[in-house]
């Protein structure tokens, strides 16, 4: 790492600090290193890219809803599904983890279901009830702020001596947030079981990462916090698998906190209320599209000779069956009641709220 | 039973709570081995270790964040905000997390947590010391927030405040941390939240306070009771949610009413109670509603804060004034 050409270099260095890449699969799903054991059982490999194909056959119908008027704004996570995908898969069930709202992947792979996520999105509260662990944070809508939450669920998890471990997943807009920084430096000093995974898809809305930071990596950041950061090819599920792996078992073990920088693209709009062809040039995105993750992945799985032009249609119509009836589920939920925006307001009703009710209740 | 200031009794009922129940967690800036600058924290960190009792590092985002964290994972966190002034970064853990957890997971994840920090002025503290925004507080939906003033008030509302399954935001009256005193059993007996405390009954007019200025509110009391005028002081103790119900009971009786806080005028939490009685008790009302309060200024630097706080003078004058309406 060189910050600067500006050292004497006459004065003793005392510190040198180095950012390491993680990466199996080449763009066209040829091997550049040797795979870790977990990538010879093809199922799990067949599991996570079925995955990634779910949630983005999903997020193309999510973003037709929106554009149809039976959703609201929604963040689709094209390209960055790996990310996602990735960590969830190396996470377990007891685990907490604290997403980010473009995270569906990971919700999904956890448990959640389709049609609750649509709900949220949709506009109910209920759809944060969640039918996956029912201790995992909703999606975090203000950019970084699940960051020091993280650290909360992971000094319960340490003062509790309980084996588990929280995962935070946000954006690279939020590595420039003070909550991130104040959650790492907290996890660092009391080496806590939490591992911070930045979504590094190269722009918050139209800010490109060259304006975010000056930094090299944005995995070094977690070196000034007092532990590891690695850079890991976001595009790479194998390598994302192995990353969180390795940083969730070594959390579990005590070995403290760790960082991991997944460097992706995000190829569609910010949201559905975006248009990212005001701020990005065609080219670049088409040139992404090149890396991106499910196609990596496929041409891996068909170089094995575990997966086929049948097996890809076949899954396709299942996403679609699958995804067709949590929407039709979604569509026929009742409609709350409008006084209910007062039934978890606080655990029991304060006094002072029961008239504020009543008047909403029978629409009047 | 002894007799103890303010400060101790929030330290009584904080020890009280660690007691009670393991899950209870108390942190923030130099609240260990220091005890806290006003030493709330004292021998917590000896008697119930340095994993339960810690100091942070100085980030105030961070403190109110783990708080949630901590709360969503079941535990109670009590965190400790050195200085009213220095709440701001905490606001967005507040209004976007903490207040709104149980609701926007209907009821899945709570949090149950307790920010405590100093509140007011009139200690001739430095800039950003004396801070008394609790309007701004109270005007998130899903939070407490409570206030005491007096140390049996504060060893019961804490206790309460800690045991709530939601959100407290606990403010402790700077001023009279050391001045009040007062007899409190550590029972581990809890106040009710949520509910005004009527310190002194009265027929002419009603005086509602909370806080630090309770105090200069109940010497006026004693001033106007000379001159033939019964003042009823109620202590608001509970800011968010309010109780409505003892405030209009009381100025249905007396027909008169004056708001003392020392937080700025404009948007105070004065203005809400004024706005409750004009809307539901207008028809008791003799006098005007009025409000004594600090300026609409920045709170002064110590040369001038006693100018900037509502004086015995002052409410006297507000009081005498209410009752010659009639
Ligand atoms: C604290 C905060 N500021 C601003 C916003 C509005 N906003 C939503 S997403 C976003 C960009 C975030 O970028 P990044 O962290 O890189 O995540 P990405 O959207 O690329 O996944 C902004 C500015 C917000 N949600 N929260």
């Amino acid at each position: 790492m060189i910050a600067s050409g500006r050292a004497d270099e006459q004065l003793p260095v005392i510190a040198r600090f180095e950012v390491r890449y993680r990466n199996y699969l080449a763009p066209d799903g040829a091997i550049n290193r040797k795979l870790p054991a977990f990538a010879s059982d093809t199922r799990l490999l067949v599991t996570l890219y079925r995955a990634m194909v779910l949630v983005r056959a999903f997020d193309l119908k999510a973003v037709a809803l929106q554009r149809t008027g039976r959703l609201g704004t929604y963040a689709a996570s094209l390209g960055q599904e790996a990310v996602s995908v990735g960590v969830a898969s190396a996470m377990r069930e007891e685990d907490v983890l604290l997403p980010s709202y473009r995270d569906n992947a990971a919700l999904i792979w956890r448990g959640v279901k389709l049609e609750d996520i649509l709900l949220f999105w949709g506009g109910d509260e209920r759809g944060n009830r969640f039918s996956g662990p029912v201790q995992d944070f909703p999606f975090c809508i203000p950019v970084g702020s699940q960051a020091p939450q993280a650290a909360g669920v992971a000094y319960a998890f340490k003062l509790r001596k309980e084996p588990r471990v929280a995962v935070c997943l946000f954006g690279d807009g939020a590595t420039s947030k003070g909550d991130v920084w104040e959650a790492m430096n907290f996890a660092g000093v009391h080496r806590l079981p939490v591992v911070f995974v930045v979504t590094n898809n190269q722009w918050a809305i139209s800010v490109p990462l060259r304006l975010q930071t000056a930094s090299e990596t944005l995995a070094q950041k977690a070196i000034a916090a007092g532990f590891i950061g690695e850079q890991v090819d976001g595009n790479d599920v194998v390598a994302m698998h192995a990353a969180a792996e390795a940083a969730i078992d070594a959390a579990r073990n005590g070995q403290g906190p760790h960082f991991i920088e997944a460097v992706t693209y995000r190829l569609g709009d910010h949201t559905t209320a975006d248009d990212a062809a005001r701020y990005r040039p065609t080219e670049e995105v088409q040139a992404r599209w090149k890396e991106e993750p499910i196609a990596r992945l496929r041409s891996f799985l068909a170089g094995q000779n575990v997966w086929s032009k049948t097996e890809e249609e076949r899954l396709a119509a299942e996403c679609q069956q699958r995804i067709d009836a949590a929407v039709e589920r979604y569509l026929a939920v009742e409609p709350r009641a409008p006084e209910t925006m007062f039934d978890h307001l606080y655990a029991k009703l304060p006094k002072a709220y029961a008239a504020q009710r009543r008047e909403l209740e029978g629409g009047s | 039973m002894a007799e103890v200031t303010l400060v101790e009794a929030v330290n009584l009922a904080l020890a009280r709570a660690m007691e009670d129940d393991p899950a209870v967690v108390v942190f923030g800036e130099d609240v260990g081995i220091n005890g806290g600058v006003f030493r709330a924290t004292v021998g917590l960190q000896q008697r119930f270790g340095s994993e339960r009792v810690f100091d942070t590092p100085l980030a105030e985002l961070l403190i109110s964040g783990l708080c949630v964290g901590m709360a969503a994972q079941g535990l109670k966190p009590v965190g400790e905000i050195q200085f009213m002034g220095f709440i701001y970064p905490c606001i967005d853990q507040l209004v976007n997390h903490a207040s709104r957890l149980r609701n926007r997971t209907q009821g899945r994840l709570s949090c149950p947590m307790v920010l405590r920090t100093p509140h007011g002025g009139g200690i001739r503290a430095p800039e950003h010391h004396s801070e008394s925004t609790e309007a701004m507080l109270t005007h998130i939906p899903g939070l407490r927030v409570v206030i005491p003033s007096s140390p049996e008030r504060a060893y019961g509302l804490l206790l309460a405040a800690i045991r709530d399954p939601d959100p407290v935001v606990f403010l402790e009256p700077t001023r009279i941390y050391r001045a009040a005193k007062g007899e409190v059993e550590d029972n581990g007996e809890a106040l009710p939240l949520d509910v005004a405390f009527v310190l002194r009954e009265g027929r002419d007019v009603t005086l509602i306070s909370w806080g630090a200025m309770v105090k200069e509110t109940l010497a006026a009391a004693e001033t106007l009771d000379a001159e033939g005028i019964s003042a009823e002081v109620i202590d608001l103790a509970t800011l968010k949610p309010y109780d409505e119900d003892t405030l209009l009971g009381s100025v249905a009786k007396t027909g008169r009413c004056v708001i003392v806080h020392e937080a700025a005028r404009t948007g105070g939490f004065g203005a809400e109670i004024a706005a409750l009685i004009a809307e539901r008790g207008l028809t008791s009302l003799l006098a005007p509603v009025t409000r004594v309060t600090g300026y609409d200024t920045v709170m002064p630097l110590p040369r001038l804060e006693q100018h900037y706080m509502p004086s015995v003078g002052r409410i006297v004058a507000a009081a005498r004034k209410a009752n010659e309406f009639s």
